[in-house]
């Protein structure tokens, strides 16, 4: 099979594998009551598997973060959460912040 | 069929200083460029983030195809990363749930839920009338899925433009902005519990097994969060 074939079948298992999940969420959520037990216990693994994700993409990051050094990735991270914090919870001034910080930390260091 | 203005209420979360456009714009212009170097035409980029709209999947499936894995291969990856997507929709979709309102909105309007779209919705739900809920989150929905396609498409055609480091830059912002937006929704025991417990165990279970590493965690720390971590007041 040729690469551009392989790429558009890719594409479709990709979104197929993706879909799934949401669409089987949306199915699920017509029986679960917001006020359940269930539905917060569904509320804290989703917030917890979000957390575990975030931490993921930093300390095992796939893609082109994997080729910055983990300890200066964990060093702007912290930066720009206290920034956050001091900020009173600003989200533009973290988020550039973290990108300039990032690149020149990784072009010079 | 849809409310009109509650719609546009939606939309108009990309506005702001708590946009999720700047995250968004950020990691899909480095996607679009990851792709591009992956060997992806413009249309398979845009496809891509048209159908798939879900970085991290779609992270995963640039590196599986970068290293010659199987479709098997790519879907099981791809799925056990996106998984998350089960719960989150579980957590959120029932609080827009509505017996007016058509099922078919639902079972659409599920494809628009990502981690930025999703947290802003867990963020504002509440100012809207619950009978016009799901309208206001297809119009959430709609303006992060437009921006992430469009913005596909500008990295794609700016790769050429972009050194390592910048794209490195670009990389961070997505990571930076959803932990201030997480850092901001634990306003008790239990959330701070599920999100320090879930960034803890990620790393511990991904040396132990990387594919399931996320789910393992996500699941230990919500369900400790939900038993043990002190008093009500979820969100």
């Amino acid at each position: 099979m040729d690469l551009n074939n392989f790429i558009v079948l890719a594409i479709v298992v990709t979104s197929l594998a993706t879909f799934t999940s949401r669409f089987l969420g949306a199915v699920t959520s017509e029986k679960v009551d917001a006020a359940s037990k269930l539905f917060q216990w569904f509320n804290y693994v989703a917030y917890a598997t979000l957390a575990a994700l975030l931490a993921r993409m930093v300390i095992f990051p796939a893609g082109v973060l994997a080729s910055s050094d983990i300890s200066i990735r964990i060093v702007v991270l912290i930066v720009c959460l206290v920034l956050f914090i001091i900020t009173k919870k600003n989200l533009i001034i973290p988020t550039v912040t973290a990108a300039f910080l990032l690149s020149a930390l990784s072009a010079f260091l | 069929m849809i409310n009109r203005k509650i719609f546009f209420q939606g939309l108009k979360a990309l506005k702001g200083s708590r946009s999720p456009a700047i995250p968004l714009a950020a990691c899909f212009i480095a996607l679009g460029a990851l792709l591009k170097d992956a060997g992806f035409n413009l249309q398979q980029s845009i496809a891509s983030s048209f159908f798939t709209y879900a970085l991290p999947g779609q992270l995963v499936m640039a590196e599986s195809l970068l290293v010659g894995a199987s479709l098997l291969n790519i879907f099981l990856a791809v799925w056990l990363v996106n998984f998350r997507l089960y719960p989150m929709t579980i957590s959120l979709f029932p609080l827009l749930k509505h017996k007016s309102q058509p099922k078919w909105k639902y079972y659409l309007s599920c494809h628009f839920l990502a981690i930025s779209s999703w947290l802003i919705a867990k963020d504002t739900y509440k100012k809207v009338e619950r009978k016009y809920r799901i309208d206001f989150w297809i119009g959430i929905g709609i303006g992060t899925w437009t921006t992430a396609v469009v913005t596909t498409v500008l990295g794609y055609l700016a790769a050429d433009y972009l050194n390592k480091d910048m794209m490195i830059g670009l990389a961070i912002v997505n990571p930076v902005y959803f932990f201030c937006m997480m850092i901001g929704a634990m306003n008790n025991l239990k959330m701070a519990t599920a999100v320090i417990g879930g960034v803890i165990l990620s790393p511990i279970f991904f040396i132990l097994s990387a594919e399931w590493a996320i789910l393992y965690a996500g699941l230990t720390a919500g369900t400790v969060a939900f038993l043990f971590g002190g008093k009500n007041g979820f969100k």
